[in-house]
């Protein structure tokens, strides 16, 4: 195995070719061979900026500006890939070949292994992150947490002293998160490699890491320190900034527990799926009580999203079906699938996982606007509606902003709104709080306690935890594979 | 998109021919038919190509399916052949520019042929034949440069995610109050969106794939090795007999004609 390597980071800064601000600058730091360490920071410190600094993948001169240097065992990190290995949040991002096998050893190729060893070199890194599949399966074929952990070989069999981890659990549901941690700290332990790692999920990662870095917004470094030190000493400022401090839970009130509510939208002997033929779930009996919370938690595959989908109205039922409430029919019609479009809007409204998938206009204005005009209302109501929620969403300042430049809380609330803009009886989302930092968790959380709170009923797809806590008042849970 | 076939068991004769020689192969299938213009040597090569089924590895069923829709289309290539070409022997009927005559029909039938017998090689040979595979050929063997060929490669990739996210997205035009009309805004507002994602993801990918050493100077190793043998000469020169035998059907049976004549 390679030998872990140290790393001088000197006065060093980057600013963006394009941007008039640095991403970060003036940040020193040296970190020893074998150290483990935390890095972080309020959202825009420029943590991630770093990490691709200290990969060397920044670009030159036509990229951005660089001040001061990084220095990986005293050689400019651009100077030596392979031993410097870096995984990104994405699972899909990391991915570069469609079989496990050639995948992995698509870095050892790329560094002029031989080929005899490449096999050995393959095998090993597989086995060290615990991923027991065969290596001609289909990379598209794994799961998150198996694709991160096959990111995570493809790294290793490179034989890095230096691995570097952005955000690795953030997309995770909880068993790829225990997974992907699993294997970083049988790597890092075997083999001593030096470590950097982005997350704002600290429990997760807190008791593995030997330091804790925080950078400071608009450069220079704000805390180092053993973990229990920092946390102590700046645990309330790193709440502020979004980072989820250990023993600090949010502060958001829980919701009433239910008493025997009528159900807006039920089903009975369902089945579902995407494809006609293909049935992921069936036998499913759901009642989602009128003005209040729904989760739906399962395992990964076990059809949450396909339900969620289904009973929004998107996804036709494979057979049994989904029934609105009374009063909820369109022209009589009481199943959300054979609804048209306009009706289903002021009925049912769905935020998407990747809230991109649903915008549709270059302006925040507009886009909220979207549904107001398709239900044709007139110009001075669709403005009072849209300048309404901007302000009730804290957007007001980005209303001309285009939906695809803004940060990823940001998106979120868009997307919320957006739905929000047609007042459906019925919200439906798919992993809401996916990749959310803690502040923007707790402001979409409470945004959608105070829409229960107004008669709403929200149905949420969900793996986390504290949102099954603070929006579960009635909970769906699916099997999985039968 | 075509998926892959099953290719889990890989002991067909075919599976054992370098994708290179296949690349050959269909040249040697094909260019003398697209010289060339008669029904004799295309139904020859047709008749002839299905008698090697066999050795791809593929069900006649899998290979009926998958020339379906060259067979549905293959008629309008005819058709527009069976009214416009130049009349010649007996004219049956003349409407405005078009003129069905004893040419036209005879031309028309050629065309429809060869049109499948261009599609049914290509779906024999690559039916079966894994992207990786084809890929380290192309850059091993034909040498091809493996910047250009692997970049390719993991693009490909990632044609998946786009089927997925135009599904995705036209849910979302749903749910939001546009999937009544406007089909056509809607799909070119989804192709834009597309195309945002594509560069979105190609920056992601080449990161990646820059992370992993792809693209230094450091000559790179194929853990794959990819070369020719035997089997790849007995193949092409299999395809050389085959079109041999499907020109001199034509020859013999004074049915051969070059294009233009």
């Amino acid at each position: 195995m390679a030998a872990p390597a140290r790393v001088d980071v000197e006065g060093w800064g980057w600013r963006y070719a394009g941007r008039k601000l640095p991403a970060t600058r003036d940040v020193d730091l040296t970190i020893e061979a074998g150290e483990r360490v935390l890095l972080l920071g309020a959202s825009g410190a420029g943590k991630s900026t770093l990490l691709a600094g200290l990969a060397g993948l920044l670009g030159g001169s036509d990229e951005g500006e660089r001040t001061g240097r990084i220095l990986v065992d005293g050689r400019f990190p651009e100077d030596q890939r392979g031993r410097i290995g870096l995984v990104l949040q994405d699972p899909e991002a990391g991915i570069v070949l469609s079989k496990v096998g050639d995948d992995v050893a698509f870095g050892c190729e790329n560094l002029g292994v031989p080929a005899a060893e490449i096999p050995g070199r393959v095998a090993e890194a597989v086995a060290s992150v615990g991923l027991t599949v065969p290596l001609d399966r289909p990379t598209k074929a794994l799961s998150g947490g198996q694709k991160q952990r096959l990111a995570l070989a493809g790294v290793l069999a490179m034989r890095p002293g230096l691995l570097l981890l952005d955000e690795p659990t953030a997309n995770l549901d909880p068993d790829g998160v225990a997974e992907v941690r699993a294997a970083v700290e049988h790597v890092v332990r075997t083999d001593g490699t030096t470590l950097v790692l982005i997350e704002h999920r600290t429990d997760v990662w807190a008791d593995l890491m030997t330091r804790v870095v925080v950078l400071a917004p608009g450069g220079g470094v704000l805390a180092d320190g053993p973990p229990a030190q920092v946390f102590a000493e700046y645990g309330d400022a790193l709440a502020a900034a979004g980072v989820w401090v250990p023993g600090r839970p949010v502060d958001l009130p829980m919701l009433a527990p239910l008493a025997a509510p009528d159900a807006v939208l039920s089903a009975r002997s369902l089945s579902i799926g995407r494809e006609k033929r293909v049935v992921v779930a069936s036998g499913l009996d759901v009642a989602v009580p009128r003005g209040a919370g729904t989760v739906v938690t399962g395992p990964n595959g076990a059809g949450k999203s396909t339900l969620a989908l289904t009973l929004a109205g998107l996804l036709p039922e494979l057979s049994g079906e989904v029934v609105a409430a009374d009063g909820l029919a369109a022209r009589g019609v009481r199943r959300p699938s054979r609804w048209r479009s306009t009706e289903l809007l002021t009925r049912i409204g769905t935020v998407f996982q990747e809230p991109e998938h649903q915008f549709l206009a270059s302006t925040l204005r507009d886009e909220l606007a979207v549904g107001p005009r398709a239900l044709r209302m007139p110009a001075a109501q669709v403005d009072a509606i849209v300048d309404e929620l901007l302000q009730r969403l804290d957007l007001a300042p980005l209303a001309l902003a285009n939906p695809f430049t803004l940060s990823g809380g940001q998106k979120r609330r868009l997307s919320v709104a957006t739905v929000l803009a047609a007042s459906p009886e019925v919200i439906v989302l798919d992993e809401p709080t996916f990749g959310q930092d803690r502040r923007g968790w707790s402001e979409l959380v409470a945004l959608l306690q105070r829409e229960i709170a107004r008669g709403r009923t929200v149905i949420a797809v969900t793996h986390d935890a504290d949102v099954v806590r603070h929006l579960g008042q009635h909970r769906v849970v699916l099997g999985g594979a039968a | 998109m075509i998926a892959p076939v099953d290719v889990s068991a890989r002991h067909a004769w075919l599976d054992g021919v370098n994708p290179v020689a296949k690349v050959a192969v269909v040249i040697v299938l094909a260019v003398p038919l697209l010289v060339s213009i008669d029904a004799v040597s295309a139904a020859t090569a047709i008749v002839l190509e299905l008698l090697c089924v066999p050795l791809t590895g593929l069900a006649y069923a899998t290979v009926v399916k998958r020339l379906l829709p060259v067979v549905l289309f293959a008629p309008v290539a005819g058709l527009s052949m069976l009214l416009y070409a130049r009349p010649g022997g007996t004219v049956y009927g003349t409407f405005l520019f078009a003129t069905i005559s004893d040419n036209s029909i005879t031309l028309a039938v050629a065309v429809l042929l060869r049109v499948v017998a261009l599609a049914l090689p290509i779906i024999l040979l690559f039916a079966r034949t894994d992207p990786t595979e084809l890929a380290d050929a192309l850059a091993q063997v034909a040498k091809l440069p493996s910047r250009f060929v692997l970049g390719v490669l993991a693009g490909a990739r990632t044609v998946g995610l786009f089927v997925d996210d135009w599904r995705t997205m036209g849910l979302a035009r749903r749910a939001r109050g546009l999937g009544d009309r406007g089909a056509l805004r809607r799909f070119f507002s989804m192709a834009f969106v597309l195309l945002v994602f594509a560069v979105r993801r190609g920056t992601k990918l080449a990161t990646a794939m820059e992370a992993r050493g792809f693209g230094t100077d450091v000559p790179r190793t194929w853990a794959r090795p990819s070369r020719l043998s035997a089997r790849d000469a007995v193949a092409v020169g299999g395809a050389v007999l085959l079109m041999a035998v499907a020109l001199g059907a034509a020859v013999v049976t004074g049915a051969f004609r070059v294009v233009g004549t």
